[in-house]
């Protein structure tokens, strides 16, 4: 059973339609990628998973639950991974950690427990009380990716969570995603990149113009989409063949 | 710890952790503050200012000699002689506020035109544009002088007997006057003459008085109680604490304005946490780091320069709540209304700079413009300086902290709602 249920999504912005009947599932212990050029409408979806964005129509469903309101209890269960560093440059790691749990509920030695095992994770424990602005680009990339697990998510929404980070985070971060996936948790992600999504993705959602034109594995993709006689496109030429070369911005 | 006590911590932690806010908002005011308050308060020793005042006697006649002297004598003015060259460049220096200048025969002319005859000399006031409030005093006190110098020489001085003794016959001979005001016209004169023969009669430089001021003037401050002392240091705090910590909340706002910027509203929403308690965390903080701001000011003012909470306690506790609610209320309406930071903080300074300006932060509003004075009464800060000032040096019993904090709780209810309804809630 899918732990995510996305269901006939739409959101305008005055007469410009950024998500038009968006559908597709996440299951436990599987990566989505989602995918789309410039101004497809993924992190308008995104936020509508997340609850900053109320959805016009349609329906997000949590283990079943539809997901409503400001305080709905089944956000306890969506952690967000931002694209921009959401962090707090002028307090340690460990404040930010703190104040991010808080907003959970967690406190006492649950939020420390929650804390030191995010921190392992991204393998930044040993800098925990230095402030951010002291970190690295893929350090506080790292640390945005525990700031959305530290209250033990069901499902972890990340939109872009590489841009601009080294090969050595970026590495780091695809182990952190592995490591998820076997915990059980069930991944949306989010990118341009599309060898990430090739190495990590179990399923593959194409949006363009605010609707889905492809929800498939990437065998499933390669196999409907290959050319006769040409074996397999890698999945950058299966996005451009299904979404053009025309620029979009 | 709830989200609400997370918020209003983080907000605390990331304030402390700006050395740059917390000198301006704590270091910049109190000195500010001891600045003007100085001003306000005047020297410690209790006397006024004396007004620079350069003199010439171009005269040196009995009358003008009683003039500086006269001039010397008087408290107010702080008297320097000079030729009138050297005066006249004393004021266009700024050395001295008002060069008062005796003409040659301004004795004798203002002797003769004293009972009416012939034409008034001219007392040169050669004044600083700059100063003309003290050209106004100095104007009101040279007359004081003047008349008492000239009545005194004409009631018993030289001068005087010889143009009675003058006027007399001619006055006799006139045929143009009216033979009531005539006959009226020389029995005064005979009667002046008479006066002149009794004993110790002298002149403009002798024991008698002349015409005098028929008043004294017995000058009372109306401050907390009969002895105490105005300290306008009470007043300058108050404005100089209010004005920074709007400065502070609508830097809140501006770093709400960031934290949107930087995606960490995103995060913020995405979690199970209420509108309502997202933006009462910020009043909450803000208003505490308001507290902050007028505690440290009022401490630091009582310790060095003797402020004293003459009036109601809680009162003046009650006052400064409303104006932390108020405060940090403004900070969150500048998030809600701002597009950019860049473009929020432009304007708020200016909308600060304005709301501290009328509202009698820098200088008291009495010296406003009546209507002025009326229509500041729709500034917040009006009512926040007045109700410190109520509960400080004025002495004002709880009972006249109640409107200003009313007044001050409307205007929070008032940013609040408006701030609520105008936020940007939708996160893309």
């Amino acid at each position: 059973m899918a732990i995510l249920e996305v269901n006939r999504l739409r959101k305008s912005f005055g007469t410009l339609v950024a998500v038009d009947d968006v559908s597709f599932a996440l299951e436990s212990g599987k990566l989505v990628g989602l995918l789309g050029p410039n101004g497809a409408g993924k992190t308008t979806t995104v936020s509508m998973l997340s609850g900053l964005v109320r959805p016009e129509r349609g329906e997000v469903l949590v283990a079943g639950r539809k997901l409503d309101g400001d305080t709905d209890p089944s956000k306890r269960r969506i952690g967000l991974v931002p694209q921009d560093l959401a962090l707090y440059d002028e307090l340690s790691a460990l404040a930010n950690l703190r104040f991010f749990g808080a907003l959970y509920n967690l406190s006492g030695a649950a939020l420390d427990k929650a804390i030191r095992s995010a921190l392992e994770l991204v393998e930044l424990a040993d800098r925990a009380r230095d402030l951010v602005k002291t970190y690295s680009g893929g350090m506080k990339r790292r640390l945005n990716l525990a700031a959305g697990l530290l209250h033990d998510p069901d499902i972890l929404l990340l939109d872009e969570p590489t841009v601009g980070v080294d090969p050595q985070s970026r590495n780091a971060i695809f182990d952190n995603l592995e490591e998820l996936k076997r915990r059980g948790k069930a991944l949306l992600y989010t990118t341009h990149y599309m060898e990430e999504v090739e190495r990590l993705a179990d399923r593959i959602v194409i949006v363009d113009h605010g609707r889905v034109i492809a929800d498939d594995t990437l065998d499933g993709l390669q196999t409907r989409l290959a050319p006769a006689g040409q074996g397999r496109l890698n999945l950058e030429s299966l996005f451009l063949a299904l979404t053009g070369r025309s620029l979009r911005d | 710890m709830t989200p609400l006590f997370a918020m209003i911590r983080k907000d605390l932690l990331l304030f402390f952790s700006d050395r740059r806010s917390v000198i301006v908002s704590f270091a910049v005011p109190i000195a500010i503050a001891s600045f003007f308050g100085s001003i306000f308060n005047g020297p410690r020793t209790g006397e006024t200012a004396r007004i620079a005042v350069t003199i010439v006697d171009d005269d040196s006649s009995a009358i003008s000699k009683a003039i500086v002297a006269g001039a010397s004598s008087d408290r107010n003015l702080k008297l320097t002689a000079a030729d009138a060259d050297a005066a006249r460049a004393s004021v266009r220096r700024g050395q001295t506020a008002v060069a008062v200048i005796i003409p040659r025969g301004f004795g004798e002319a203002s002797g003769t035109a004293f009972f009416g005859g012939g034409a008034k000399p001219e007392l040169e006031l050669a004044y600083d544009p700059s100063r003309t409030t003290e050209l106004a005093m100095v104007r009101g006190i040279m007359t004081q002088h003047v008349m008492e110098a000239v009545s005194r020489e004409m009631f018993g001085g030289a001068q005087g007997r010889k143009y009675v003794d003058q006027s007399l016959p001619q006055i006799e001979k006139s045929s143009g006057l009216d033979a009531q005001q005539k006959a009226a016209l020389l029995q005064m004169l005979r009667s002046v003459q008479g006066f002149y023969d009794t004993p110790g009669v002298g002149g403009a430089s002798g024991s008698q008085r002349g015409i005098t001021m028929p008043y004294t003037v017995k000058e009372q401050a109306m401050t907390s109680g009969e002895n105490v002392a105005y300290n306008g240091y009470a007043h300058s705090f108050a404005g100089m604490g209010i004005q920074f910590l709007l400065f502070a909340m609508a830097n809140i706002g501006v770093e709400m304005l960031l934290e949107r910027q930087r995606g960490l509203w995103k995060r913020l929403r995405s979690a199970p946490v209420s509108r309502t308690t997202l933006l009462a965390a910020k009043v909450f903080s803000g208003a505490i780091i308001s507290l902050l701001i007028l505690g440290v000011c009022f401490v630091f003012a009582m310790i060095v320069f003797h402020v004293r909470i003459q009036g109601s306690f809680v009162g003046f506790v009650g006052v400064s709540m409303a104006c932390a609610l108020m405060a940090s209320t403004f900070g969150v309406l500048v998030a809600a209304l701002g597009n950019s930071p860049a473009t929020a903080r432009g304007v708020t300074t200016l909308a600060v700079l304005m709301m501290v300006m009328l509202g009698g932060a820098w200088v008291p509003t009495f010296i406003f413009p009546a209507w002025l004075q009326q229509f500041t009464l729709i500034v917040p800060v009006r009512w926040a300086v007045d109700g410190l000032d109520g509960m400080t040096w004025r002495g004002t019993g709880l009972s006249g902290a109640i409107a200003p904090i009313a007044v001050l709780l409307v205007f929070a209810a008032v940013f609040s709602v408006i701030a609520a309804a105008r936020f940007r809630w939708e996160e893309t």
